[in-house]
């Protein structure tokens, strides 16, 4: 499937209403002297491809860490479904449906491609100790493992990494972790994700095909905010994008909207912007 | 058959089968033991108690260290308080069992349920004292319990303890003197009373005694060896125990914390009630391992939980490599017979077949010799009775240097079992589907 062919469709389901999933709202955090955050509302629509752009050090791996409880804000809220998270630790959050990647993939090294995966479902009955041990209760957990298991090598196949299932996830290359993070985060079986830079150092076929697949599973109900430097990539597969310069929103709108918006190029290049 | 083909034959043997490289291990600790026995001249009774005793104490290392291997080596909990947990177990098992009537007077509880009590407050202090520190880093958590386990141990030791009463209820620690436990329970299967100060033997230990006793084998070192028997049981047990939790979905996710806290979180796992149920866990069997080791000796004093004691259970465990728990029985054994129990055979080895004379007081004096290139006096010093645990220190120096540069992981810690309670390979899979 052609991008253009992408982003004709996204055309098609913008008209017609859609429910917010996810809300922010003045969101603040500053480290120190620096306002790494300094005052970031938007909403995200459920069933939406959304696109967060900004130069370098605007904010954007800050926000998410807000969003997912990896940093506390210093202020604003966040509301997911309906539910007001802010301040929620991180699993809290990720058992609410929303979950995260990490722009630097963060793999678990020493365990295998297959134990990353396995790892990641929610709720799983063996992670009670006793059940995990007692015979009688053992038998369900070995059943839920096999579940799991053939989850995982669906979810292998689907990202392309099926060849190194048995490796571990140390000796992965740099875009095949990243593969990884995304297979994993899919593995808790979330309703919205965040993906930080998903794309950087994968190669131009797979990106394809990475494309597709989140185009795929949109398509099946699935929410993603995602951040991306590429702004083809962008202009052609998201429904929305936010653009963040300084810790703030420049703006928000349509691909096409934004791409012609000059504060947007002057932000790129460096310029003073008046937000 | 060379000795390059010797290895590799016997590399295959061992290389994937962990309970014969176990076997093996007993058999050549064993074997060297016997040697010892031999070269210093025992007689049959000697030699099987030389036998039992090392058996005892590596039989006890390995379950101490596979206890600290569920919290360092399966969650990187850095947990710097082992002695004082060991401590909480075995005098919350011995206050519960003292009789009323005793000095200091305790609850008169049977064995088995004082044994469950011990368990269950060692594993309720483990919870709480890791509470405050288990949100923050390895170090704090190392801080803290290296800090309560002095706590403990001063505590037992203080007067004020020794013989007291709260809330109106009397019992003690017995302070510095330390408490009496109760008779070692292995005897129930050979006595008709085991209590009495001439006990009775019963149809089995008449029957056992009688066929011994020609051999010149005393009652005490069978009732010792049935207490080993009984021990390894415990010991095959608990590696089962911690097999199957290393396999569970449950030991994974301590795997990706001691990997990546936040990873783990922002998967969705509660991560600090994992960490705090670990510890727990870790805690309570480290008590119900020292009061098997207890038991045996029938008193427990402050003295034996000094922090050196939680120090030798992490050297166990490096030795055999964390992560692994194969590796914790292998560096147990390992590390109670050649290091614990080693330097005290050399030594006597040495004493028996060396006339050496005009021992120097201390070992730096024993050191200064060699600048003259005269080893003697250094060879003098060491084997003095009393510079054992110096010699010991000495030697666990050694191997704590040598295992860093040579093998950071441990002997067997490169081996990691997949965490999965199920085979994981796509044939697997399919043949699950085929069924
Ligand atoms: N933990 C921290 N401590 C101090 N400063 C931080 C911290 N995290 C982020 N910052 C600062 O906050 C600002 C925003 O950083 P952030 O990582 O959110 O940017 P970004 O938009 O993701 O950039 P990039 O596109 O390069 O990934 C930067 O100036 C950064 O230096
Ligand atoms: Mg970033």
């Amino acid at each position: 499937m052609s991008k253009n062919a992408h982003s004709a469709r996204n055309d098609q389901t913008q008209k017609g209403q859609q429910e917010q999933i996810l809300k922010v709202e003045n969101l603040r955090k500053t480290f120190g002297g620096i306002t790494a955050v300094a005052d970031v509302s938007f909403h995200v629509e459920k069933g939406s491809i959304t696109g967060l752009i900004g130069p370098n050090g605007a904010g954007k791996s800050t926000t998410f860490d807000l969003i997912t409880g990896v940093q506390r804000p210093d202020g604003g809220e966040v509301e997911f479904n309906d539910t007001e998270i802010t301040g929620y630790r991180s699993d809290q959050v990720a058992n609410q449906g929303l979950v995260r990647t990490f722009q630097i993939a963060r793999e678990l090294s020493e365990m295998t491609v297959l134990e990353n995966l396995m790892l990641a479902p929610q709720n799983q009955a063996g992670e009670a100790v006793w059940r995990a041990v007692l015979p009688r209760a053992r038998t369900q957990v070995v059943e839920q493992e096999k579940e799991l298991r053939e989850q995982a090598w669906e979810m292998l196949e689907l990202f392309e990494i099926e060849h190194v299932a048995h490796e571990s996830a140390g000796n992965l290359s740099g875009g095949q972790r990243k593969l990884l993070e995304m297979a994993r985060v899919l593995m808790t079986d979330p309703e919205m994700v965040l993906l930080d830079e998903p794309l950087a150092g994968v190669n131009p076929t797979l990106e394809e095909k990475l494309i597709d697949r989140l185009h795929t599973l949109k398509e099946q109900g699935y929410t993603f905010l995602f951040v991306e430097h590429d702004m083809d990539v962008i202009m052609n597969n998201c429904d929305t994008v936010i653009v963040m310069h300084q810790g703030s929103v420049l703006t928000e709108g349509q691909p096409d909207a934004v791409k012609n918006n000059d504060k947007v190029l002057d932000a790129y290049l460096g310029e003073e912007v008046k937000i | 058959m060379s000795t390059g083909s010797l290895q590799t034959w016997a590399e295959g043997w061992l290389g994937n089968n962990d309970v014969r490289l176990l076997i093996a291990l007993a058999l050549a600790i064993g074997g060297l033991y016997a040697l010892f026995s031999v070269v210093l001249g025992f007689q049959l009774n000697g030699t099987v108690n030389t036998l039992r005793r090392v058996a005892f104490l590596s039989a006890i290392y390995a379950m101490l260290a596979l206890a600290l291997n569920l919290q360092w080596g399966y969650a990187g909990l850095f947990n710097l308080g082992a002695a004082g947990f060991m401590a909480i177990g075995v005098y919350t098992m011995g206050i519960l069992t003292a009789p009323v009537t005793a000095s200091p007077p305790g609850f008169g509880l049977p064995l088995p349920v004082a044994i469950v009590g011990a368990i269950l407050v060692t594993g309720i202090v483990g919870g709480l004292a890791a509470l405050p520190a288990i949100r923050l880093r390895a170090d704090y958590l190392a801080i803290v319990t290296v800090a309560f386990s002095e706590i403990v141990r001063l505590t037992l030791r203080a007067p004020e303890f020794a013989n007291t009463r709260i809330a109106g209820v009397a019992f003690g620690t017995g302070g510095a003197t330390g408490l009496s436990l109760p008779s070692n329970p292995i005897r129930i299967l050979f006595y008709t009373d085991p209590a009495a100060t001439a006990p009775a033997p019963n149809a089995l230990g008449a029957a056992i005694f009688s066929a011994v006793e020609p051999l010149g084998i005393e009652q005490t070192l069978v009732i010792g060896w049935a207490y080993v028997v009984a021990l390894c049981l415990c010991l095959g047990l608990l590696y089962w125990l911690m097999i199957r939790i290393g396999k569970s979905p449950f030991g994974r996710v301590l795997k990706s914390i001691r990997e990546d806290q936040q990873v783990t979180q922002a998967l969705g796992k509660d991560t600090r009630l994992f960490k705090i149920k670990t510890f727990a866990l870790g805690c309570a069997l480290m008590g119900l391992i020292a009061i098997l080791w207890r038991l045996s000796g029938g008193y427990a004093s402050p003295r034996m939980f000094k922090p050196i004691q939680t120090f030798y259970i992490f050297i166990a465990l490096f030795i055999g490599g964390t992560g692994s728990p194969t590796g914790s029985i292998v560096g147990g054994a390992l590390f109670a017979s050649l290091l614990f129990e080693g330097p005290s055979f050399i030594r006597r080895v040495v004493a028996e077949y060396l006339q050496l004379s005009n021992a120097p007081d201390t070992l730096v004096g024993a050191l200064a010799e060699l600048g003259t290139l005269d080893i003697t006096p250094l060879l003098a010093y060491s084997v003095q009775d009393v510079s054992i645990s110096a010699l010991r220190l000495m030697l666990l120096g050694i191997v704590l240097v040598y295992l860093m540069q040579r093998h950071p992981d441990g002997l067997l810690g490169h081996r990691k079992a997949i965490a999965s309670s199920v085979a994981l390979s796509q044939q697997a899979t399919r043949e699950d589907d085929n069924e």
